[in-house]
């Protein structure tokens, strides 16, 4: 038995010419939480559904707990489908409307039962599921509504009822709030927050909202442009972030507190982002790094271990005792804009 | 008021539905002074670009609005198509929220912009072009020479925002209003949009609406904010006494409700809000919040509270 919940290795996915996942190392110990952040098109949610194996992926390992599932035909990854759940950002649709919330909370249990793997204390499925229910907030009765007629912060709560049904070892939360308003996504992040620590299932859970990483994560993973830029425990990647681009991230997150705030200097990066398509050579952030050097643009750099909690950074530029540069120091209030 | 580059009063916003009539913005008052940032904050559906879009004439037929939009002294409310057509783009000028739809796609962003100029400013072909390099150099674009040349598909996200920042800003604006400028952006993209906007008003001393429901924006620009709730101003206030005395119990959740709101994993529970964001207004004899508030008392159910000494509550927080 291993420790981890989760293992990739060199974990590639190639759609065509674009290069979405690029060779990222991930473990996720069990029982812990591990926040998944980067911008827009880094590759997060193909890392998630590469590990729910919605794909296939191009190269590299997906492990579970004891098992490799990389290449599993549909079949072979029957038996392994409860260990591992992903619940999607966008409520409204991923649960099948024509439905009742009932029979999706539910349908776990029953492609379960199916195979005979279904536990004895679930075998009455109508009352496992009013227990699911329950247990994310929501009354039994919604088991006869369809989902159309619930809010958004509802639906959300019913993925996660059936995501959770199968007692899941790890669970993939793919922007479970990004799609919910402000005053609801407190309630989801209490919740699967609560839930992770009574079942003490695994969890990736990808987001770019950083506030909601610190109140979550035991472990943060930074990804930028298919690869991960370091990753490491969550005091550290808050406290002493080591790689310019989780330097800039953090410092880019406006915090709602004014006085805080004003005092800040965001690091500008410039908006140029690179394609996927055609990624630079050497270090790809170096098209937007603040301190890059010559070899950045022809060197990659390896993933290093740089502290305590398996800290790791690809980057030049960081010391192996973790020190070096701080983009955050040379930050350039101009913001490139003409005065 | 004197000041007031736009003044608003009990604006309402109505529209016709198949269901019957939809009151979207119900009896909104807002004062926007000169170079000032004005914030709306609220959730979705709770009339923010309804009452944006109203500032700039921009909605649809089967809106009724009414009420009285100010602007430098001119009424838009009931003004006729000459009127506002003069007004959009030279006294108040609209940044939505996703650029690619308010771009074309068939022409460069210089001539685009350049449109704008020669239309609105007359002036030629040339001092047109050169004008829009500027511009494009005003809001942070590099090699502005080169991408006055480029289609809208051309650009990021980040780049055609900048680009609209440029048209909206052309004709130098009195009023601008962003709608959202940052919402499909990333954290690092929207550093260098909110950058931009600061820099224009302390340049060009353009007063900014920005509606937005993320706190840190607010927190990062707002020199006033407005908070709305269901059709209807709940709260105003200055930014700094906004964050650290929030009077209405919705503002004081949803500030409570951020999760780096000086919190730590495990430390803390994030405050909820319970309840759902209702249909908007329909209960026209009861404050719209008390199904979900911690303070309601009995007159809460029986008659709605208005707006004065800039909250509307019939028992704020910290009485
Ligand atoms: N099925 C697909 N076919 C082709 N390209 C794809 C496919 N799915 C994703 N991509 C591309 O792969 C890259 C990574 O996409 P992905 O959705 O994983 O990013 P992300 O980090 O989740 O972004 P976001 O924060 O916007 O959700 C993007 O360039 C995207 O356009
Ligand atoms: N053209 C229209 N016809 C009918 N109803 C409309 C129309 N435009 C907006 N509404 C309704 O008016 C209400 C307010 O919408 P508005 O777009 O102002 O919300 P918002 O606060 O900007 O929300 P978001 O944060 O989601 O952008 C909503 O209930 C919306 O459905
Ligand atoms: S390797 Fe070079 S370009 Fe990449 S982050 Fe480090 S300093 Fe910047
Ligand atoms: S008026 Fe009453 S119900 Fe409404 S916010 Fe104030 S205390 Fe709460
Ligand atoms: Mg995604
Ligand atoms: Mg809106």
């Amino acid at each position: 038995m291993t420790e981890y919940a989760l293992e990739l290795e060199n974990l590639v996915m190639h759609f065509g010419p674009v290069r979405a996942v690029d060779g990222v190392s991930l473990r996720i110990p069990k029982g812990s939480v591990v926040a998944l952040v980067g911008e827009s098109g880094s590759g997060k949610s193909t890392v998630g559904r590469c590990i729910v194996r919605l794909l296939e992926p191009t190269e590299g390992t997906v492990r579970l707990a004891d098992a490799d599932i990389t290449h599993l035909n549909r079949r072979k990854l029957r038996p392994h489908r409860r260990d591992v759940s992903i619940v999607f950002q966008d409520p409204a649709g991923s649960l099948d409307p024509r439905l009742s919330v009932g029979d999706i909370v539910g349908e776990p249990l029953r492609l379960m039962r199916r195979r005979g793997a279904l536990p004895a204390e679930q075998r009455n499925i109508p009352s496992a599921v009013a227990d699911a229910l329950r247990r994310v907030g929501l009354r039994p009765e919604v088991a006869q509504r369809s989902p159309h007629e619930l809010s958004g912060g509802q639906r959300q709560r019913v993925s996660i009822a059936r995501a959770l049904i199968s007692s899941p070892r790890l669970l993939v939360a793919d922007e479970p709030t990004s799609a919910l308003d402000v005053s609801v996504q407190a309630s989801v992040l209490n919740l699967l927050a609560d839930l992770q620590r009574d079942l003490g299932f695994a969890c990736l859970f990808i987001t770019h909202d950083l506030s909601a990483v610190e109140y979550l994560a035991d472990e943060v993973a930074v990804m930028y442009l298919g690869q991960l830029v370091e990753q490491g425990p969550r005091e550290r990647i808050f406290g002493v972030p080591a790689h310019p681009y989780t330097q800039a991230l953090l410092s880019a997150a406006p915090v709602p507190d004014p006085s805080t705030q004003r005092a800040r200097r965001p690091v500008l990066l410039g908006d140029d982002l690179p394609s996927a398509i055609d990624p630079p050579p050497g270090c790809r952030f170096h098209t937007r790094c603040p301190v890059a050097i010559d070899k950045c643009r022809t060197v990659v750099p390896e993933s290093r271990v740089i502290g305590e909690g398996g800290h790791q950074v690809a980057c030049h530029l960081v010391n192996d005792d973790g020190t070096g540069p701080d983009v955050r120091d040379q930050a350039d209030t101009t913001g490139g804009v003409a005065r | 008021m004197t000041g007031s580059v736009l003044e608003v009063k009990d604006l309402s916003v109505t529209f016709r539905t198949e269901d019957g009539p939809l009151s979207a913005v119900d009896r909104v008052s807002l004062q926007v002074t000169d170079g000032e940032v004005l914030a709306i904050v609220g959730e979705s559906g709770c009339g923010k670009s309804v009452t944006a879009m109203s500032l700039a004439g921009l909605l649809p037929r089967t809106a009724t609005v009414e009420g009285s939009v100010m602007l430098d002294g001119v009424e838009l409310i009931g003004a006729d198509k000459r009127t506002l057509r003069s007004i959009r783009g030279r006294e108040v000028a609209y940044i939505f929220q996703e650029p690619m739809t308010s771009l074309n796609p068939v022409f460069t962003v210089g001539y685009q912009i350049s449109e704008v100029l020669r239309v609105h400013n007359g002036l030629s072909r040339q001092a047109a072009r050169k004008r829009a390099v500027e511009l494009l150099k005003l809001v942070g674009i590099p090699s502005a020479e080169r991408r006055v040349g480029d289609y809208p598909h051309q650009l990021s996200g980040g780049m055609r925002q900048r680009v609209m920042i440029a048209m909206a800003v052309a004709c130098d604006p009195k009023v601008l209003i962003a709608d959202e400028p940052t919402t499909a952006l990333d954290v690092t993209i929207q550093a260098g949009i909110l950058d931009v906007l600061r820099a224009l008003r302390e340049r060009l001393g353009t007063s900014v609406v920005l509606i937005t429901h993320d706190l840190g924006v607010v927190a990062d620009l707002a020199d006033r904010v407005a908070v709305m709730y269901a059709g209807r101003v709940v709260e105003t206030a200055e930014v700094h006494e906004l964050f650290a005395r929030p009077q209405h119990p919705y503002t004081a959740g949803l500030l409570g409700a951020s999760p780096s709101a000086g919190r730590h994993a495990g430390t803390h529970r994030l405050n909820e809000i319970p309840g759902l964001v209702p249909v908007l207004a329909q209960q026209p004899d009861a404050c719209t919040f008390a199904d979900r508030c911690p303070r309601a008392i009995d007159i809460c159910t029986t008659k709605q509270p208005v707006l004065a000494a800039g909250v509307a509550c019939w028992n704020p927080e910290g009485r």
